[in-house]
């Protein structure tokens, strides 16, 4: 646990992390998020630690989901996105980003399992050619490293060239688990990715996250919140588009600084 | 009345209705069949056309079928699907767009006999390609661009937008999702709106007279190359198909076995139609099952 004094914190109590002893891995800066005129996001600064997991929570409408899929913008299609975004000290956020290559270090697990219409096998190393990589050993290689990683290799190994759309639900989705982090990215962000899944296949995502962690920096969107407790580090709370309160996971549920964050985790509304 | 009488009766008159249609369609088919299959032989399906004697076959019209339907396919599926991707992947929603698509429905139900005129005065006339494989082949594409168009349009809508997520997320560009994923995944009702497609065109009569024209001139079918004039390949020869051929028939035969080779002409022509439906759902099943499934 990161020592209390060296961070500071706003009237709105959002966690800042001191640079000089936390390794900030993605940072928002001034974010806006407009649909068409309506602002969906209105402020979201918040700083993510490296190898950490950070939770977004926060009643439906929030905006919490507008908010990570606004980190590696995928938004960009339907929503205008204003202010900076902070990663290696580049703005990601700026016209002259390639979206593409940012991707490929900013990877993304979605609410519904969505896996391609192809084999197991093809459906981590379809991405890996499309970027020149043809040695078969070696996609042999990153293709049983992802899936161990993603904690379903023993349960698929001999059925790699079966077509992913026969999986189950909860396979499905550690398989898009494993074919996002099979391109390696930096960052690891999940829309809440166990909400369409029962509670085994949902303890068996929090185990691989629990994982992940040690190379990757998750930030996740949950509904749960006893999900944000078991796993995150740091939790942040948004609420009409703003963040009200950020910081470790432990003093959020147990000594929430703002009225509302109370409400919620208590269960009064949301 | 009560409304479970009320189901009652709307259910029994849904019934009857069906089943006049059923009745009808079956009993047309089934004339059809009885009248033309028993004429069907090996020599009626491979000799050419016999203008005054009796014994003439279809074999030339069955080629020219099959040849010309090879080439509109070969022409209006690239821009069909060109066009259908970018409608559905890549065209803004606006004015422009949507004047599109109005315009693509109002020329899928342009009469197909319209279709052959225009043809006429702008592929045989103006272009000066004469009644010709090439004519016939254009005025199809005409035919069929816009009803392929809209099935492939169709099919890639029919994608979830997940999918397009999914490649984005893994650093896929725009077009290497469209091309590598989604098009995949549209690819057996892609194929079903192809082959229904195919069924269409290979019955259409009225787009062909006043283009590939209403002669079958003698093809020699040892000459492959298509720049002679009696080659089976030729593009710029006349070329009567089997639609043609029995609307032909039926209007100005005089041949003393007419009504009989009409009849074999209409069965070979129904089975054929049929044999289309029946591989386009055979055909997207199967690829269905394979995508989906082990």
């Amino acid at each position: 646990m990161a020592a209390n004094n060296s961070m500071t914190t706003d009237q709105r109590n959002i966690l800042k992390f001191d640079p000089q002893q936390h390794e900030i891995a993605l940072a928002t800066e001034d974010l806006h998020v407009y649909y068409g005129k309506s602002e969906a996001i209105s402020e979201g600064d918040l700083q993510f630690e490296r190898y950490k997991i950070s939770a977004l929570i926060g009643p439906s409408g929030s905006g919490k989901s507008t908010y990570l899929r606004s980190l590696n913008r995928m938004n960009d299609r339907i929503a205008t996105v204003k202010g900076k975004i902070m990663y290696r000290g580049l703005d990601i956020n700026s016209n002259d980003i390639d979206v593409y290559e940012m991707r490929r270090h900013i990877g993304m697990v979605f609410q519904r399992p969505n896996p391609f219409a192809k084999s197991i096998y093809e459906n981590i190393a379809f991405a890996l050619r499309q970027r020149g990589v043809n040695d078969k050993k070696e996609l042999d290689e990153i293709v049983e490293r992802s899936l161990r990683q993603a904690a379903m290799w023993d349960q698929v190994k001999d059925d790699l060239n079966k077509s992913a759309l026969a999986l189950s639900g909860g396979q499905q989705q550690r398989l898009c688990i494993a074919r996002a982090i099979a391109i390696k990215p930096d960052i690891l962000l999940l829309d809440e990715p166990a909400s369409a899944l029962d509670p085994i296949s949902t303890s068996q995502i929090e185990d691989t996250l629990l994982e992940l962690k040690q190379n990757y920096t998750i930030i996740i969107v949950t509904h749960n919140m006893q999900q944000a407790a078991r796993i995150s580090d740091y939790t942040a709370f948004f609420n009409l588009g703003k963040v009200l309160e950020y910081a470790e996971t432990g003093d959020i549920f147990t000594n929430p600084q703002v009225d509302l964050t109370n409400d919620y985790i208590s269960g009064n509304f949301g | 009345m009560n409304a479970k009488r009320t189901d009652k009766i709307a259910t029994g008159i849904l019934y009857g209705v069906a089943a006049l249609v059923v009745i009808i369609l079956l009993a047309l088919l089934g004339f059809i069949l009885i009248e033309g299959v028993p004429k069907i032989s090996w020599h009626f399906l491979t000799a050419p056309a016999l203008a005054f004697e009796a014994g003439g076959g279809i074999g030339i019209q069955l080629f020219n079928s099959f040849y010309l339907l090879f080439l509109a396919l070969l022409i209006s599926l690239p821009i069909s699907l060109g066009a259908g991707i970018y409608l559905n992947e890549y065209a803004p929603q606006n004015t422009v767009t949507s004047l599109i698509r109005t315009t693509i429905e109002i020329l899928s139900s342009l009469p197909s006999v319209v279709v052959g005129l225009f043809g006429y005065l702008f592929f045989v006339v103006q272009f000066k390609l004469g009644f010709s494989i090439l004519s016939g082949a254009f005025a199809l594409t005409v035919f069929n661009l816009p009803i392929l168009t809209r099935s492939i349009e169709e099919a890639l809508a029919n994608i979830s937008d997940s999918q397009r997520e999914a490649g984005y997320a893994l650093g896929l560009s725009r077009w290497e999702t469209v091309t590598k994923i989604v098009v995949p995944a549209a690819l057996p009702s892609i194929i079903t709106g192809i082959v229904l497609s195919a069924g269409r065109i290979f019955g259409e009569a009225a787009a062909l007279i006043y283009t590939a024209g209403q002669s079958a001139p003698a093809l020699d079918f040892s000459d492959w190359n298509p720049f002679n004039i009696s080659s089976p390949l030729s593009p710029l020869r006349p070329a009567e198909t089997l639609a043609v051929h029995i609307w032909k028939i039926n209007s100005e035969g005089i041949m003393p076995d007419a009504k009989a080779v009409s009849a074999g002409s209409s069965a070979v022509l129904i089975i054929a139609v049929l044999l289309f439906n029946f591989l386009a759902r055979w055909l997207g099943k199967r690829l269905y099952k394979h995508l989906t499934a082990e």
